[in-house]
């Protein structure tokens, strides 16, 4: 008979043990890839797929020395031949399985494929080789298409190169095009952002650099220092904006940006303009696209406040809510007929606002829909314009702070 | 008298977050004079704030509680709290800012670019949260029941609807400023009443020693002689210290304040300055265990330990300054009121936010999230975040506050700590690998602290180690991560090279932007 002390001993030991075993479970678990059970068709379709959902990664960026390598094994895995070979138009990138003396050749005979864009077989004269008990005698090269252009090619070596070979490579070579085509895209994506805000950089400035130099101009005789002040602020605001690298920017430094364009805007307009800001010291670390502020304070300034009659306001805010950070841009201008900001957002009216929907295309772009530009306006009413971002977006960094 | 003075001071202390929280303080809005630059957040001040965020019902009220009870070995206790913050500094305060990352989750994400590890990361978060929550609000129901009588659900309530109404208004304005002030209001409380009742001892009763036998004594002030028949001191010793110096880089509520750092830089000094902070702090609690000794042989009957500096000053200074003293027990409950809001309102922005961004968007479909506002979903996240904890709260009753955070420190400890480390120091880290380390770690110090809170008391080996199982838990998982990482060199994440350059490359020295 155990005393009650040994029964909680022993009680706890089990206790222990059972929680030993289920994380050994788990982690046995992670670690061995799940073994989909059922009919023969569901098996054969889960290894396949699974096994081609290994290529996937390293074909993100399309075919890269990097990716290439990693993603030769289970393409040369799904063939079931002994050898298989990526290229780009130049070069092999990777090389799967034994006897890679063949790999030599391999630009070689794939010269064809590049040039025509269609499947050639090789027979074993073709690919002559020397050792006897090499397993290559064969080989089916095809084509990787982006858009109309080959660039590269897959090439699978078996002993013989039969028509299922042929018809299989076929359909791989194109699957991987498939995925060659999307990292195109996703380029394209990113090129198209760099446009936008080259295109934004370009045109913030005509209107406001001729007003400037003119405003300091006015300065030079009966205030120079001023004049001197303002010149420098011209001269940061101007080296800010046509930076370049970099899509993001702290929350500080953008503001900062926006404290130089305000000081030059003054110069102009004098008392007429006033700003508030109120931003919680928390939120200025928060990371944001480059130019996100500026143009809505411009905007706010030359179609809200310029046409009005007496002093104007602007305000502006920066909030923490959660993990993401809300920032308000508000005047009591002449505000805007609604339907208007609306096909101003929706890039139909290009117009002299391409400030606004540069930024949403910008904001939606980076951190999806949820976070464009919410514009709340009426003729007389002045504008508020809100966005939210994120604390953190995975792939957003700011750029180091500007020399 | 007593009670009417604390529950001035409650009032005071609950009124004063709920203004400063929702308004801010006065002076911080400000107009066109602004300038930016000049307005980011000094390391200073952020280490003060998170001095006032860290410094909990266990260290305001705990540790002096466990000195009092279980003698010498509890000195490790604040120690440990310290030396946590050595370890964070030295392992992963620049890297952590640098990632860019607000929150733990983020962080797993950026590193490891899994929604899975993200998702684990994000459940750990509000259990943590929560294990660190129900102390607090035991603690608040502790002290208004022995201050005023008033039922246990009381106090949590009350700290349960102080903390929704601020962080539900929209998270808190200025937190910086308000957590620094919190900071500076629990040093004096402490401090206050620590000087006084070292004074008065001095000067009254002569050093006048402890009423306890001198063997007992003895025992009470020699380390490792288990002091109140606690068994395997060594190892208990180890493993607090382990839990608590590794644990602390794990705190959700720790970590988002290092977000406000303008670089990496900033954030290794404010770490420092936080080591100072707390060093001034800690130095101080002792003084309630010996006073404790030396007045208090024993608490009123039906008393918990924890309550040991309440009792403390009607103890020392006697009926002849009762006023006295109970201006003293009113300060020492409204600095402790403060640890436990302020703690809390960390704590709840935390877990509300994971349950705002990783959690609403997956039990919500898609097309209801639009018309679901953004703010009323943040609120759904913090009615969850307090009200969990407040139940659980009213569940068990006797286990000490500070052995409660021990135990949430002992689980960040055997998870966030070895993904932290690891993934700012170890290259060949795998998705896979952090995965099976997580959940290693999770499982067995979870469910240690579940037993220990929950399950029947133990006596012996099995005890010690499922009250105190950071000394092999901790190992355990980061032996998983490390063993399965190795075993999975196909799921180490594509990106790590760059990733690794950007953790550790001092800001101005980055030239070439991802």
């Amino acid at each position: 008979m155990l005393s009650t002390g040994d029964q909680t001993t022993m009680l706890a030991l089990v206790g222990l043990l059972a929680a030993l075993a289920v994380a050994a479970t788990v982690v046995l678990r992670a670690l061995r890839p799940r073994r989909g059970l059922g009919s023969i068709e569901e098996q054969a379709t889960y290894r396949a797929l699974h096994t081609a959902g290994l290529a996937t990664p390293h074909l993100r960026d399309g075919l890269t020395p990097e990716g290439a390598p990693r993603a030769a094994r289970p393409l040369r895995q799904l063939l079931g031949v002994p050898a298989l070979a990526l290229t780009d138009t130049s070069v092999v990138l990777a090389w799967d399985g034994p006897a890679d003396h063949h790999q030599d050749a391999t630009m070689e005979q794939v010269s064809e494929v590049l040039h025509t864009g269609r499947v050639v077989v090789l027979r074993a004269r073709d690919v002559r080789c020397a050792d006897d008990g090499c397993p290559i005698r064969g080989a089916v090269c095809a084509p990787i298409v982006s858009g109309d252009r080959v660039v590269g090619t897959l090439t699978a070596y078996a002993p013989r190169a039969g028509v299922g070979l042929v018809r299989a490579t076929r359909e791989l070579a194109g699957w991987v095009s498939t995925h060659v085509e999307l990292a195109e895209l996703g380029r394209q994506r990113t090129r198209t952002m760099e446009a936008e805000l080259r295109a934004l950089r370009a045109q913030i400035s005509p209107h406001f650099v001729y007003n400037s130099l003119a405003a300091i101009a006015s300065f030079v005789r009966t205030d120079p220092d001023r004049a001197r002040e303002l010149l420098l602020e011209f001269a940061d605001f101007t080296r800010y904006s046509f930076r370049r690298g970099g899509a993001f920017t702290t929350l500080a430094e953008e503001l900062t940006n926006v404290e130089r364009y305000l000081a030059l805007e003054q110069a102009r307009f004098g008392p007429r303009l006033a700003l508030t800001l109120d931003i919680e010291q928390e939120v200025l670390s928060v990371v944001v696209p480059y130019l996100a502020i500026q143009p809505l304070v411009e905007n706010a300034v030359r179609h809200g406040l310029e046409p009005k009659v007496g002093p104007g306001l602007v305000t502006l805010t920066a909030r923490s809510r959660g993990n993401e950070v809300e920032i308000t841009v508000e005047d009591d201008g002449v505000g805007a007929d609604p339907a208007r900001v609306r096909s101003v957002l929706s890039g139909d009216h290009g117009g002299d606002n391409v400030g606004l929907g540069n930024v949403d295309a910008r904001l939606r772009q980076v951190y999806g829909d949820a976070h464009g530009l919410v514009v709340e306006t009426q003729v007389g009413a002045g504008t508020t314009v809100t966005f939210r971002v994120p604390r953190y977006a995975p792939g957003v960094h700011a750029a180091p702070r500007g020399k | 008298m007593t009670t009417a003075l604390v529950i001035a001071a409650v009032a005071i202390a609950c009124l004063a977050t709920v203004l400063l929280g929702l308004h801010g303080p006065p002076g911080t809005r400000t107009t066109s004079d602004f300038f930016v630059a000049s307005r980011t957040v000094s390391p200073r001040r952020n280490a003060a704030a998170i001095g006032g965020e860290y410094l909990s019902a266990a260290s305001f009220l705990g540790v002096a509680a466990m000195l009092w009870a279980n003698g010498a070995d509890m000195l490790w206790l604040p120690v440990g709290y310290t030396v946590g913050f050595v370890m964070l500094l030295v392992l992963v305060a620049a890297p952590m800012r640098r990632s860019g990352a607000y929150t733990l989750a983020d962080f797993a994400e950026s590193r490891l670019e899994s929604r899975r590890v993200r998702a684990l990361c994000s459940v750990l978060v509000v259990a943590v949260g929560w294990m660190y929550l129900v102390p607090q609000m035991q603690g608040a129901g502790l002290v208004l029941r022995t201050m005023t009588g008033a039922p246990p659900l009381v106090g949590g309530a009350l700290v349960a609807a102080v903390v929704a109404t601020v962080v539900g208004a929209g998270g808190m304005r200025s937190v910086t400023s308000v957590q620094a002030t919190q900071f500076w209001v629990k040093y004096i409380a402490l401090a206050v009443p620590a000087l006084v009742l070292l004074g008065w001892w001095l000067l009254h009763d002569g050093a006048r020693p402890s009423p306890m036998p001198p063997d007992r004594l003895r025992e009470w002030a020699t380390p490792l002689a288990g002091f109140g028949g606690r068994e395997h001191s060594l190892y208990w010793t180890y493993s607090t210290m382990l839990a608590l110096s590794l644990g602390t880089m794990g705190l959700p509520h720790v970590v988002v304040r290092y977000y406000t750092n303008r670089d990496g830089r900033a954030a290794r000094r404010t770490t420092v300055l936080v080591v100072v902070l707390l060093a001034a702090f800690y130095v101080l609690v002792p003084t309630y265990g010996v006073l404790g000794r030396i007045y208090l042989q024993e608490l009123p009957a039906g008393a918990a330990p924890d309550t040991m500096m309440l009792h403390l000053p009607a103890a020392v200074v006697g009926a002849g300054a009762a006023t006295g003293a109970d201006l003293l027990t009113a300060t020492i409950t409204l600095g402790a009121f403060i640890a436990f809001l302020s703690t809390s309102s960390g704590l709840v922005m935390s877990v509300a936010g994971v349950l705002d961004q990783d959690t609403v968007p997956r039990i919500v479909p898609r097309a209801r999230r639009q018309r679901l506002a953004v703010a009323g979903r943040f609120r759904v996240g913090v009615a969850l975040a307090v009200l969990v904890p407040l139940v659980a709260a009213q569940l068990f009753h006797g286990v000490s506050i500070a052995t409660q955070v021990g135990l949430a420190f002992s689980v960040t400890a055997s998870t966030f700590a070895p993904l932290l480390v690891l993934g700012c120091w170890w290259p060949r880290l795998s998705t896979t690998g952090a995965l099976a380390g997580l959940a290693v770690g999770a499982l067995t110090s979870g469910a240690a602290a579940a037993w220990t809170v929950l399950g029947p008391t133990l006596t012996g080996w099995p005890g010690v180690l499922l009250s105190q199982p950071a000394l092999w838990s901790a190992p355990l998982a980061a032996a998983t991560m490390i063993v399965a990482s190795l075993a999975t060199p196909g799921s180490v994440p594509r990106d790590t090279a760059r990733t690794m350059v950007r953790l550790h490359t001092p800001e101005e020295l980055l030239v070439n932007p991802s």
